[in-house]
């Protein structure tokens, strides 16, 4: 069987909810990532827990892949709702694998390359008709060389908890799948490229990701309440912070969640919270309490399609306006966005490094398509990590809770600390914490919880800027959209465009300078992010000089590159 | 990090006087004849009786002049929003088990705007002190009804009488599965101590109505009507039995008469002892190495 090697493939597998979809992806991530490939995958499914369509798709390349792609090179369907999902985006080119056999025939288009695989009926066959997954992943494997050895390894390490009968089961139908596809004429040019080297890799989704950053960085205590797409985080820690000794708490609503980690904090601990929009939306009378009392928490917010109960399990990100100013007065916070998995590691430990540092809340914003997406990552080593504590009194002179500084800061007192007694507030206080209403005390106090916050941009990495000299057309982006624009760049020069792009973490408080200077590089610049209002394009008309163009998209997917490119060429043309 | 302690390591520390735990730099400002003394004079008296170190006594509160009660004790401290108290109380409990931790505040408070948390704080067995300082009136706004006001009381808002039917702080609280439930007027510190001492020390969620008379905005629930409503329970009320407890409140209400004294006492695990289990069961410790948390990840 031959193939032209395409160093970069899209699978996308769909099916029933319940058929085995999921596995079959992640098998195929694990697989690719074992063999040294680099993965990034992308999954939509059901708001309803049974039935429905189920998507799942695995980026696999021997070159960093910085988003889901365009659309896929491989279809796999398992039923007819997802061939006739797919059917739109089949090009000539294409291959589709599908179950044949079956409650469908599909109306292949011309120059789709076709293989039909008797998925349900050899799972009949074998007496193991929950193995039809296996067969089609068999037949996936010989038809795109999907590392073997790797998926045998995967797949015998997953079922071996389940017994040495299950592992040859699936073993079976899996070595059946890849018989019927040797047996079957290749005739498309879609191969998986051979890995360069073998890194240590680490593969994970990102809401699992923040879990693992946030254990880094010395969680001692989270609270949780479900909320869609943001559980995962909640059910990581809750397997690995009792080991570390600390403590997760299910809450009875996302009040009680963002009170309890308030609590937490105040008797000294790391402590978080993590929910979507609608929790964080409950949680802004706390926060703003967070501010005035000066309580480090961290409280992270996997976005999800709104207003209101929205598109729960959709991809948008559009709470941006509630992070940086939801809630009453004048309250600050620290505002990050992550972009990939690696962010979710990493910026969450930064997260905690800030809260600690600036007594403040600090809102990680993730997203709905980040969330469940797996990526393979180098294996963190914790010791690389640089971890902040609070600044803590020293015990000399006469204790004040909120002690006028230089730098804003005030140390704290932990509970049991002789001599420390204070209160926290959310009424206005004077600097050993009791009530104070004068103007001049008002105005004191708001100016130091404000001003400590000037320094934040010198503890963040600056925002990256993709490309050199000046360009003619430049990209700010946020969030997971960033690794769709890396990649449209990419192509635009490749086409001849003089771009840059410019990538930053930080949002609140905005790095005003960076967006001014990366502004005067470039002869226009576009900003697109998906939601309606173009909530970072506001803030950045509001706070510099830069006007960029706004590109909106709210449909609940995420961009592709291809988007940004055409946008591009459009604006250029 | 959060080991397993003994709920009272921090009592018989100091011989101090009831005045020694009043904060010194802020004197109660209640209205002049209100019922929230008594309950700060009953708390100051536990507080004496158990020697508990004020360096860790936490006392949480939300918002309502109940709510100013932690001002006024010297410990930590935590004034924090309406109705939030419980679930704040329970996040410094359970980061710090080593710490006694005492919630006060109002019934608008806690069965109003924080009645979403009460049924949590009681089932979960959060090893903390509630005390609501019941005076069936919001005050602080200057006297509106409350979830325990009067039907019949006429009101800023209600100025042509009330239309809702009261609840019972106390049959919710047996009802949610609180471990220890007891009541008292406010004005009689003495039971007021006795089961503020007997709560802290009370292994898991303590729950303790103390009926406050509102001299400003409550002209129905004086401290006459209170202190001539009460009466103390029957020596032989058997705390152990919940039906028993029931039985007892809904009589009196029948009978416009309010119980008074330990009405309920269950012995069960509080949650910080459970989750202390689940950490040994695991084999956490705050050294567990992280690497072998990361190294599951690997594909």
């Amino acid at each position: 069987m031959q193939g032209i090697t395409k160093n970069d493939l899209i699978i996308r597998i769909g099916g029933e909810g319940g058929e085995g979809v999921i596995s079959v992806g992640d098998f195929i991530t694990q697989a690719c990532a074992r063999a040294g490939l680099d993965v990034y995958t992308f999954k939509t499914f059901p708001a309803e827990i049974k039935g429905g369509y189920a998507m799942y798709q695995v980026r696999a390349s021997t070159e960093r892949v910085y988003n889901q792609g365009d659309i896929f090179d491989v279809l796999c369907a398992f039923n007819g709702e997802a061939y006739n999902m797919n059917r739109a985006f089949l090009k000539p080119g294409t291959a589709i694998v599908y179950d044949s056999p079956s409650d469908f025939t599909p109306d292949i288009p011309p120059g789709v390359h076709a293989y039909p695989i008797p998925m349900t009926q050899t799972a009949k066959e074998l007496n193991n008709p929950r193995a039809k997954n296996m067969v089609a992943m068999g037949a996936l494997s010989v038809l795109f060389n999907i590392p073997i050895e790797s998926l045998r390894e995967v797949l015998t390490t997953k079922f071996s908890r389940k017994g040495e009968e299950v592992v040859q089961g699936n073993l079976k139908a899996l070595e059946r799948g890849r018989e019927l596809a040797a047996a079957l004429k290749k005739t498309d040019p879609w191969t998986i490229g051979t890995p360069k080297s073998k890194q240590e890799v680490i593969v994970m989704s990102g809401n699992n990701a923040i879990g693992l950053g946030a254990i880094i960085a010395g969680l001692d205590f989270f609270s949780a309440y479900p909320i869609t797409p943001a559980t995962e985080v909640a059910i990581y820690v809750a397997k690995h912070l009792p080991k570390r000794g600390g403590t997760l708490i299910q809450a009875e609503d996302e009040i009680a969640s963002i009170s309890q980690v308030l609590g937490a904090s105040y008797a000294g601990k790391k402590a978080m919270t993590s929910t979507s929009g609608p929790g964080l939306s409950l949680m802004s009378e706390m926060l703003g309490m967070a501010f005035m009392a000066e309580l480090p928490c961290v409280v992270v917010d996997v976005q999800r399609g709104g207003p209101s109960t929205g598109l729960p399990t959709k991809h948008e990100q559009s709470d941006l306006f509630l992070a940086i100013h939801g809630g009453h007065g004048d309250a600050g916070r620290i505002v990050l966005s992550v972009e990939n998995v690696q962010d979710c590691i990493d910026l969450t430990v930064v997260a905690f490094n800030l809260a600690e540092k600036y007594q403040c809340p600090v809102l990680l914003l993730s997203d709905g398509s980040l969330a469940f997406s797996t990526q393979s990552v180098p294996c963190p080593n914790p010791a690389n990590y640089k971890l902040v504590e609070r600044k803590r009194w020293n015990g000399e002179g006469e204790y004040q809770r909120y002690k006028f500084t230089e730098d804003g800061i005030s140390p704290m007192a932990d509970p049991g600390t002789p001599g420390g007694l204070h209160i926290a507030t959310g009424l206005e206080h004077s600097e050993s914490g009791l009530p104070s209403y004068t103007s001049a005390n008002h105005e004191a106090m708001q100016d130091k919880r404000f001003s400590k916050l000037k320094t934040v941009v010198n503890d963040v990495a600056p925002a990256e800027v993709d490309g050199n000299g000046t360009a003619d057309l430049g990209i700010i982006a946020w969030g997971s959209t960033i690794g769709v624009v890396r990649e449209a760049l990419q192509r635009l020069r490749a086409d001849g465009y003089n771009v840059k792009g410019f990538y930053p973490k930080l949002l609140n408080p905005l790095p005003v300078q960076q967006f001014e200077d990366f502004g005067a590089s470039c002869k226009r610049l576009l900003l697109p992010e998906v939601n309606f209002l173009g909530q970072l394009a506001h803030f950045v008309r509001a706070e510099t000089s830069l006007r960029p163009e706004s590109y909106t998209i709210c449909g609940g997917m995420p961009f592709t590159p291809e988007m940004i490119v055409n946008k591009v060429k459009e604006i250029l043309a | 990090m959060n080991a397993p302690l003994q709920p009272h390591t921090h009592f018989n520390k100091v011989d101090f006087k009831p005045k020694d735990f009043k904060d010194e730099k802020t004197p109660a400002f209640w209205c002049a004849g209100c019922g929230h003394y008594g309950v700060l004079t009953g708390l100051l008296r536990a507080l004496s009786e158990l020697g508990v170190d004020p360096n860790h006594l936490v006392s949480v509160s939300g918002i309502g002049c109940s709510s100013r009660l932690p001002y006024f004790v010297n410990s930590y401290k935590m004034h924090t929003l309406h109705g939030r108290a419980g679930p704040v109380a329970t996040g410094v409990h359970l980061a710090r088990p080593d710490l006694a931790v005492v919630v006060s505040g109002g019934d608008g408070d806690g069965f109003s705007i924080g009645g979403g948390h009460m049924p949590h704080l009681a089932r979960k067995n959060i090893n903390i002190t509630y005390i609501l300082m019941d005076n069936h009136v919001y005050g602080l706004t200057k006297g509106q009804c409350s979830p325990t006001s009067r039907e019949e009381m006429k009101a800023a808002v209600t100025p042509y009488g009330g239309m809702e039917e009261p609840l019972d702080p106390i049959l919710y609280m047996l009802t949610y599965g609180a471990t220890y439930v007891g009541q008292a007027f406010a004005g009689n510190a003495k039971l007021g101590a006795k089961l503020i001492k007997e709560g802290m020390e009370h292994n898991g969620f303590a729950f303790i109505n103390l009926l406050s008379q509102c001299p400003s905005f409550n002209e129905l629930d004086t401290a006459v009507s209170f202190r001539n409503a009460c009466d103390e329970l029957d020596p032989a009320h058997d705390i152990s039995d919940l039906n028993a407890a029931m039985n007892v409140v809904t009589a009196a209400k029948k009978a416009g008469r309010i119980p008074t004294g330990l009405l309920y006492k269950a012995e069960r695990p509080a949650l910080h002892q459970r989750m202390a289990e689940l950490v040994k069961r695991v084999g956490g410790h705050k050294d567990y190495d992280l690497k072998k948390i990361i190294d599951l990840s690997r594909p």
